[in-house]
């Protein structure tokens, strides 16, 4: 996983450990997920279930739903969800490997 | 919140409905819990908002936060889940305040991670103090200059600003310029964020063309063609804007008439002076309704809840008139820029109705070519080119391409904006998971106004 | 202009009608409505399917057979003309039950039909355990199922897509946004639009599903046809879960798990409803318990097009001969029998299969 740090937080505050795909991050607690997630340089949330393209928060405001990750088996919008210890994230579950097999 | 407080001074019952887990809405998004470094940066527009939250808290308004409302049924039935569990509430009428999105804005690459909204950017910014260290903002308008600003108080100024409004845009907006006077206030504020962006040397690119974001895996440049030159700019993070639009989701579910705006270039609910739709007992307030601002959102809240008082009884229709009459001088005044703002910064163009490669439905990845090859195939409307393509078929249930699909359809039909529709929504107006739907057969009913 | 052929009604049964004769070398103009009419081709469950069909009528359960049968040629034809795939699965469908009673009650009817069809009704009951080894996912509350080797599904948007190109390809002449008024035969025919617009063919198809309420009637026809509302689910695209189709959900083959489907006798009232919505949600996760937690992405409110006894309705015009009413509730299992099949009964050659038990003088008072 690229961590590319393409943000920068202005304030620092207490943290706790969430898992993202199976690697440990630390975010601050209590913070929007998406943001934290951003600045902990995750880039790519999640891969489109139509082409495989990748994709990362785009409006913030839980109207794109391209921030979308699983949550403790739950597909939720990381930009919805406030940062909590323990948390196990990882990008959703898509259609497997091969397209259309209907 | 605004029309809340005042609903509950007049002693209606009320609960407000939100989506966000704390007060604030999108404008003054967790204004309660910003840092004392923070604020300077955000300005006093923002923490302003705290008005309206402390507000909240006084009266004896039922608040319901982290509350995702997916469904509204008749007379009326509010279907919500709040904590992972589904819930419902009764209410006799319904405000609307449900607000704006950023207009879509499909151009080459859109779609590419490290591509955000501008309000995106100044979400991270109020909520997370979160900042994009090497970016670009693209488009048009006043709120593009309001992050810039911002930006430049963070220490994180833009790269660069492409702009995409022309000189002959401001030309024809000078026309207005009469009428934004008396809306000055915004006008100053305009000028002065402008010179903060002048004195931190942010190159500026106004009149910017054919503008393209370039990267594999993620956004890396922009390109673009300015004064007949073609331009390439290195970035890691893209934030577009080229106006905002009624969020139309919850009042399209309710069969709500909605009519274009050409000024807005969007649709806007039908509503009387109130702000009653032709849905009896639904109102509207805010940017849902026709974009005004934050301050105008205020005075139309309290307006509409100066006519649900009179419709309860409440309120005599003098004294409804009475408090109304300041009411609207203010909202005036709020409004009066418009029309100068609407006409200087217009849409981009070629955003509007892309190019047939550019990809318009970010959910199921359907080009704007194939919308075009729908309308051949005799697609008149939104809704069939969402069964022959899937457009507006997922998750965001075509909040990023209702506007698009139909302005190509428009375009290719040779029809109106108005004459080729809009799609239709249905529930969920928000994901809702089966195990919460199917709990909802047992549910226990509260009661409100 | 005049054409062969003017068919009303440019949903699937239209078009596939319209696909058959054009294929046959007659000429044919289709007048669609708008994107507000009522379209159950594009809100229906995309099964194609046999079990439970024709209990009562043998020939209607032969007629859905017939058309299973040629499904995949007719699907494969059109999708090599236009380059676009239609997706189809015929493995068999199953048919949950959730008590013995109920698994025995069809058991008893399938044995019945089976008998009246010579012995060509292929299914076999799965147990429990059975059950689970081809639907790894299935809940505990299943207690079986009816497997039909006939029944499949197919991705019924991407049929519709296919045939409007393909219609047009062929030459056929698709108007959209025309509201048929008034058909007359002064000695051709002579179709009006709200438009002002008018067409005259020799022949005239009715296919306007429920839009043929308030036509057929002016045309000679009973039209006894109202309408059903089903509302359907669909949640967010998940890997694997659901191999063969059932009434109750199947898997998509973009991924999501349609859900289906209500039978409410409202009119003409394609809303959606919390408690419809809930009612086949809980169903679902009782068939398939790892549902609970997929999103629901979408639901929809479609309305069937129902005859009193539900099944198809072809009739010829006594009063204006040559127009025909055609109207089913199944319009995607029939598309391969209206696409290859029903064009010899409209034009009246030898080859006409026998639909007297589709007439509509089965609804005459006697």
């Amino acid at each position: 996983m690229k961590h590319v740090l393409t943000f920068l937080e202005l304030e620092s505050g207490p943290r706790v450990d969430v898992t993202w795909d199976g690697t440990a991050l630390s975010l601050p607690e209590g913070s929007n997920l998406a943001a934290a997630m951003l600045a902990a340089g995750v880039g790519v949330f999640r891969h489109t279930p139509v082409s495989k393209a990748p994709r990362s928060p785009f409006c913030m405001m839980g109207t794109c739903f391209d921030c979308l990750v699983e949550i403790d088996g739950v597909t939720r919008q990381a930009c919805m969800v406030e940062v909590t210890e323990g948390m196990v994230i990882s990008q959703p579950q898509e259609l497997g490997g091969q397209v259309n097999e209907m | 919140m605004a029309a809340a407080a005042e609903a509950s001074e007049l002693g209606l019952s009320v609960t407000i409905i939100d989506e966000q887990p704390r007060a604030g809405g999108q404008i003054y998004r967790d204004v309660d819990k910003v840092s004392p470094s923070r604020a300077p940066i955000l300005g006093t527009d923002y923490t302003d908002g705290k008005r309206l939250t402390e507000s909240l808290r006084q009266s004896g308004i039922e608040y319901l936060p982290g509350a995702v409302v997916w469904a509204i049924e008749d007379q009326f039935r509010i279907m919500y889940t709040c904590e992972g569990r589904g819930a419902q509430i009764q209410a006799d009428r319904i405000l609307l305040a449900t607000g704006a999105l950023e207009r879509p804005m499909p151009i080459p690459g859109w779609t590419l991670p490290g591509v955000m909204t501008a309000g995106a950017g100044q979400i991270l910014l109020k909520q997370s103090g979160v900042v994009a260290k090497k970016s670009v903002l693209v488009g048009s308008g006043p709120l593009l200059y309001l992050i810039a600003a911002q930006m430049v108080r963070a220490g994180t100024p833009p790269v660069a600003m492409i702009e995409t409004q022309t000189r002959s845009d401001l030309g024809r907006a000078l026309w207005h310029v009469g009428g934004a006077l008396r809306g000055w206030r915004y006008i100053m504020k305009g000028l002065k964020m402008l010179a903060e962006i002048t004195l931190a040397r942010v190159p500026r690119y106004s009149g910017a063309s054919d503008i393209a974001i370039e990267g594999d895996d993620a956004a890396k440049a922009v390109t673009f063609i300015y004064k007949g030159r073609e331009r390439r700019i290195d970035c890691d993070i893209v934030f577009l804007h080229h106006g905002v639009v009624p969020n139309p989701q919850a009042s399209r579910s309710l069969r709500i008439s909605h009519n274009w705006n050409a000024a807005q270039q969007s649709f806007v609910p039908k509503l009387d002076e109130w702000g009653q739709s032709d849905v009896a007992g639904v109102f509207i307030a805010g940017d849902g309704a026709g974009i005004g601002g934050a301050k105008a959102a205020e005075q139309a809240g309290r307006l509409a809840v100066l006519k649900i008082a009179e419709d309860s009884a409440l309120l005599s229709t003098q004294d409804r008139d009475l408090k109304a009459a300041p009411l609207r001088r203010e909202l005036g005044r709020e409004l009066a820029a418009r029309p100068f703002l609407d006409t200087a910064y217009p849409p981009y163009i070629a955003a509007l109705t892309p190019d047939d490669n550019t990809t318009i439905c970010r959910c199921e990845e359907v080009t704007a070519g194939e919308i075009r090859g729908y309308a051949k195939l005799g697609c008149l409307g939104p809704n069939q080119t969402k069964a022959f393509g899937r457009a507006g078929m997922g998750p965001c249930q075509g909040r990023y391409c209702g506007l698009t699909v139909t302005a190509l359809l428009a375009d290719a039909n040779r029809q109106s904006p108005d004459e080729t529709g809009y799609y239709r929504i249905r529930a969920p107006l928000k994901p809702v998971t089966l195990g919460e739907l199917a709990a909802m057969d047992d549910m226990v009913q509260n009661s409100a106004e | 202009m005049e054409t062969d052929y003017v068919i009303i009604g440019g949903g699937v049964v239209g078009l596939s009608v319209a696909w058959g004769l054009l294929r046959r070398g007659l000429t044919v103009t289709v007048l669609d409505g708008d994107d507000g009419s009522f379209r159950a081709s594009r809100g229906n469950f995309g099964l194609v399917w046999v079990q439970s069909k024709g209990m009562n009528e043998p020939r209607y359960a032969r007629w859905s057979q017939q058309s299973a049968a040629i499904w995949a040629d007719f699907a494969d034809e059109v999708a090599d003309n236009t380059g676009k795939t239609i997706p189809l699965e015929q493995n068999g469908g199953l048919d949950l039950h959730f008590s013995e009673e109920t698994l025995h009650a069809t058991l008893e009817k399938y044995e019945k039909l089976k008998t009246q069809l010579d012995g060509d009704y292929p299914y076999e009951v799965l147990g429990h355990n059975a059950l689970r080894k081809s639907e790894p996912h299935i809940g505990p509350k299943v207690v079986g199922a009816i497997l039909h080797h006939q029944d499949g599904h197919a991705n019924p948007l991407k049929l519709l897509v296919a045939l409007a190109a393909d219609v047009r390809r062929l030459g056929g002449r698709v108007l959209t946004g025309k509201i048929v008024t008034a058909v007359t035969k002064p000695d051709t025919f002579h179709i009006s639009c709200a438009d002002g617009t008018f067409f005259s063919s020799n022949k005239v198809v009715l296919s306007a599903g429920l839009g043929a309420a308030q036509l057929g009637p002016k045309m000679g026809f009973k039209t006894p046809v109202r309408p059903q509302r089903g509302q359907v689910l669909i949640t967010e695209k998940l890997p694997k879960l659901i191999n063969r189709p059932s009434l109750i959900a199947r898997q998509v083959d973009e991924g999501g798990i349609q859900i289906g489907a209500t039978n409410e006798e409202v009119g003409l009232d394609d809303r959606v409803t919390q408690p419809g919505l809930s009612g086949l949600a809980a169903e679902a996760i009782a068939a398939y318990p790892a549902l609970a937690r997929a999103q629901l992405v979408r639901s929809w409110g479609a309305l069937r097009i129902l005859s009193p006894d539900g099944l198809p309705i072809y009739q010829e015009s006594a009063e204006l001969p040559g127009a025909f009413l055609v109207t089913c509730h199944s319009g995607i299992t029939l598309a391969a029998a209206h696409a290859r099949l029903l064009p010899d009964w409209l034009e009246g050659n030898d080859a006409a299969p026998n639909l007297e038990v589709f007439s509509e003088t089965r609804f005459d008072v006697s």
